[in-house]
């Protein structure tokens, strides 16, 4: 009894200390739906490997969908968290840059002709490509919001607006298809590899950002400019570039997704590619517990922010919820998120704990 | 309860993780007194003050008020409101675009219908009565600070409270507004409500307070009448020790001496956009000079305009005889000079990063962005300056938000001597800091000083400036109008160059 005691005392030490970590805001909400779903249907959680209309073996299950169409999520949300931070704004025109980057692939892999039976330029070249034009478009707005003191929101409703438009007019209003089957590895599968590819393109970028995290001083400079700009700039820091800079991250990010996301058709759709994207990447930035107004951040929450969100949209279209009710779904289960882990509301929570384990302790003595 | 007391407060505990803030405290306010609350920075003022304002919650202790039998229960400001406890605060928390009469009555009206002239009138009367000179009509933005500061007083007393709190009310006001205020501190002592005078400022206490509680490192140190404590013996017990370190720091007297050396750092005609006159400037090899004059006289605009803080738009600078270009910090940085900002919380600290990046923070950035300080070496600095100037902090990890003020001062200055500087700028370095971390950086500064240091260190009080400084240069209406070295420096030298006028 005693040590049973003990190790329950021990236990609730740990947890106590996990709720004060950022991360536990994501983590918890994933444990949550876990559970849900475990209840609900523990088949859920089957993967089965079958085999794909070209017989290459794929797995598949609703994991795996999870895994797969979270990585653009997960991608963006790197470059909405650092935007995130140091300007204290998101950028909600990466929907229709993604429209323009996808765009930008087509229109360099299938040339003038919007249905050619070979590639007109190698895939890399058209990756290439769209890299700088997403980088000149976060650049824009990045210019914008940096130099000429523009609200992040608002300034980035310009590209938000006009984005789809300029997308649509790259490819003088085609719809352009391309038939070379290596282009659908990116949003698809690797012959001979059962797992989709997006999640490695998704762990790449991971990797790459936790790289540049650790050898560069993005983190320090990002945080100091997004707390308090005016002692940045007396430390010898440039506010003005490095908020300029954070946009053009995202416009890489940007580019990254436009590429699976456009692989996964082979083609594009104006007005429906990468539609509300934006709103999610925020809402991954929000619930990995990062301050929508800038400053501190903790990209590994944002990044499990970003699949518990699709983990959500996922659970949400195997209970037959329809496209279109999808949001209010949506929209319930975030406000239950995001008021939960409202500090205001956990301050409560751990005072309610406290008050349990004393008087559990009291019960014993 | 003791028999005139309106406020008992016992055995107070509070602690925050890592610090126990108060421990045992007792605290005893009798009708009509004014009771100072003393003690450094971090010593528990605060957290007693909004433990009774029901901003914090305490973790032991009772709290006593007159004409209650049982425990007063605070749990939130309102609570304290209801109960007769009223706080004015340093900054004005009123609505400075809302008339003196609605900002006296907000949020205590009854209902959906407003009886504007009743409200104006009786707004009229407590103001009369209390003597403020101030319209019930007018809008509060058209009233000085002081003024303001009074209706928030008179809000307070038409609440029916009898107990007021004063937190560092006359900190922002003038010589002569603070008189006033005084004189209705001692008016609503009369009429019997029990005051609790938190300031920094000595001279004050003794000229209008009753009692003085000092609290030192969340305990209490003892009550005292005010005849029976004389200053010296205050600041005593306030920093637990004899202070005979302040007539020391300048044991050693610092004699100009001429020197013929190129000056370190040499600038002439110098003028930015922050609107001062083109000024020339010098400091030499572990000289420590300092700009003074009134606020607002350009003191901080000129080694602003040194540093490149702000846009210069003429003027050279000599850095060892050889022109230098500074258009921005980073420039001034990377020329060895190191510049601690007047306004510490606007332009020195990093309110959420921890003590430990704000510590390297400015020498990071010099040495690049691609070259991190491992986590070892930055644990290593940080650690480091948190020893050497003293800092008191939980840990290296915590935000420097939660510091205090005078402890915040020393991380930016640390931050600034982990670059190593040639030539370190101080601007009010001392500002709202208590008086022992006030020695400890005047002591720094003389010993930075004489190994080699070049400082130019500013403050609004003389003695300090006096105490530290060799050569003054004496700022007027944003223009340098004489500079004192030698015998020169005294007290009545500077105010008379400071006045102006007189030829002598």
């Amino acid at each position: 009894m005693q040590n049973n005691v003990k190790n329950k005392s021990k236990i609730s030490e740990v947890l106590g200390r996990l709720a004060g970590q950022q991360i536990f805001i994501p983590i918890a909400a994933l444990l949550l739906l876990a559970i849900f779903n475990l209840i609900m249907d523990p088949s859920f959680y089957t993967v089965t490997l079958g085999h794909n209309n070209a017989g290459d073996p794929v797995l598949s299950g609703y994991l795996i969908t999870i895994l797969d169409y979270g990585s653009e999520l997960a991608i963006l949300a790197i470059g909405m968290t650092l935007v995130t931070a140091a300007t204290g704004g998101q950028d909600i025109s990466v929907g229709a840059a993604i429209a323009i980057s996808g765009s930008v692939i087509l229109r360099v892999l299938c040339g003038t002709d919007s249905r050619p039976d070979t590639l007109q330029a190698p895939i890399i070249v058209a990756f290439l490509i769209s890299c700088v034009v997403a980088m000149l478009f976060g650049a824009f707005n990045g210019a914008l919001v940096a130099y000429f003191k523009i609200q992040p929101m608002v300034a980035t409703l310009i590209l938000f607006t006009a984005g789809r438009s300029i997308a649509a007019w790259i490819n003088n209003n085609e719809l352009p298809i391309v038939s070379d089957k290596t282009f659908t590895y990116f949003g698809g599968f690797i012959p001979g590899i059962p797992i989709p590819t997006p999640f490695f393109i998704a762990a790449a970028c991971m990797i790459v950002t936790a790289l540049v995290l650790k050898f560069t001083n993005l983190r320090l400079y990002t945080q100091a400019v997004g707390i308090n700009e005016s002692s940045s700039r007396l430390n010898g820091l440039n506010p003005q570039f490095i908020k300029f800079l954070t946009f053009v991250i995202l416009g890489l990010c940007v580019a990254v997704a436009g590429l699976i996301k456009v692989s996964r058709l082979s083609s594009i759709n104006y007005s429906v590619i990468a539609k509300d994207i934006e709103m999610d990447a925020i809402l991954a930035v929000a619930l990995g517990g990062n301050a929508l107004s800038g400053g501190k951040f903790n990209m590994t929450a944002s990044i499990l922010g970003a699949y518990v969100i699709q983990f959500l949209t996922t659970t949400l279209y195997k209970f037959n919820v329809q496209s279109d009710a999808l949001s209010a779904y949506k929209a319930v289960v975030v406000i239950l998120l995001v008021v939960l882990s409202a500090p205001i509301v956990r301050e409560k929570c751990s005072a309610l704990w406290k008050k349990i384990k004393g008087t559990h302790a009291k019960e014993v003595a | 309860m003791k028999e005139k007391a309106v406020l008992e407060m016992k055995n107070i505990h509070k602690s925050f993780p890592g610090v126990k803030a108060l421990q045992a405290v007792d605290f005893t306010l009798c009708e009509g007194e004014i009771h100072a609350l003393m003690g450094e920075n971090g010593a528990g003022k605060s957290t007693l003050i909004k433990v009774l304002t029901g901003v914090y919650g305490k973790d032991e202790g009772q709290i006593f008020l007159k004409g209650h039998d049982k425990e007063a229960v605070i749990k939130s400001p309102q609570d304290a409101q209801r109960l007769g406890i009223s706080t004015v605060y340093q900054e004005i928390t009123l609505c400075p675009n809302l008339s003196v009469a609605e900002n006296m009555y907000i949020g205590r009206t009854k209902g959906a219908v407003q009886n504007w002239k009743k409200m104006n009138a009786d707004a009229d009367k407590i103001l009369k009565s209390l003597d403020i000179p101030a319209k019930a009509g007018q809008q509060l933005s058209s009233c000085s600070i002081a003024i303001q500061q009074m209706v928030a007083i008179a809000r307070a007393v038409d609440m029916d409270c009898k107990v007021l709190i004063l937190d560092e009310p006359t900190s922002s006001l003038d010589e002569q507004e603070v008189q006033k205020l005084f004189g209705l501190m001692r008016d609503l002592r009369s009429r019997g409500v029990g005051i609790i005078f938190v300031t920094h400022f000595l001279e004050q206490v003794y000229e209008v307070c009753d009692k003085i509680t000092v609290l030192r490192d969340g305990q209490l140190v003892g009550e005292y009448e005010i005849k029976e404590l004389p200053r010296v013996k205050l600041v005593a017990k306030m920093l637990g020790k004899e202070l005979d370190d302040m007539a020391e720091i300048r044991d050693a007297e610092l004699e100009y001496k001429e020197d013929t050396s190129v000056p370190v750092l040499e600038a002439q005609g110098l003028v930015s956009d922050a609107g001062i006159k083109p000024f020339d400037f010098y400091i030499k090899k572990g000289e420590v000079n300092g700009f003074t004059g009134l606020l607002g006289s350009g003191r901080s605009e000129c080694v602003r305009a040194i540093f490149g803080a702000d846009k210069l738009t003429g003027g050279t600078i000599k850095k060892d005889g050889k022109p230098v270009k500074i258009n921005k910090p980073l420039d001034a940085m990377k020329n060895g000079i190191a510049y601690l900002p007047e306004d510490r919380k606007m332009d020195g600290i990093v309110g959420d990063l921890s003590v430990r990046d704000n510590i390297i923070l400015a020498a990071q950035v010099l040495k690049g962005f691609f070259k991190p300080f491992t986590k070892a070496e930055a644990n290593k600095f940080a650690d480091e300056y948190i020893r050497l100037l003293d800092i008191k902090t939980a840990s290296a990890d915590t935000p420097i938000k939660s510091l205090s003020g005078g402890n915040q001062q020393k991380v930016i200055l640390a931050r600034w001597l982990l670059t190593h500087p040639e030539y370190l700028i101080l601007d009010e370095p001392t500002r709202g800091i208590d008086v022992g971390t006030k020695v400890d950086i005047q002591k720094l500064v003389l010993e930075l000083a004489s190994k080699g240091m070049s400082i130019t260190f500013i403050s609004s009080e003389t003695d300090e400036m006096l105490r530290t400084c060799s050569r003054l240069i004496v700022m007027r209406d944003r223009k340098v109008v004489g500079e004192l070295s030698g015998e020169d420096l005294t007290q009545n030298k500077i105010m008379g160059t400071i006045a102006g006028g007189e030829k002598e």
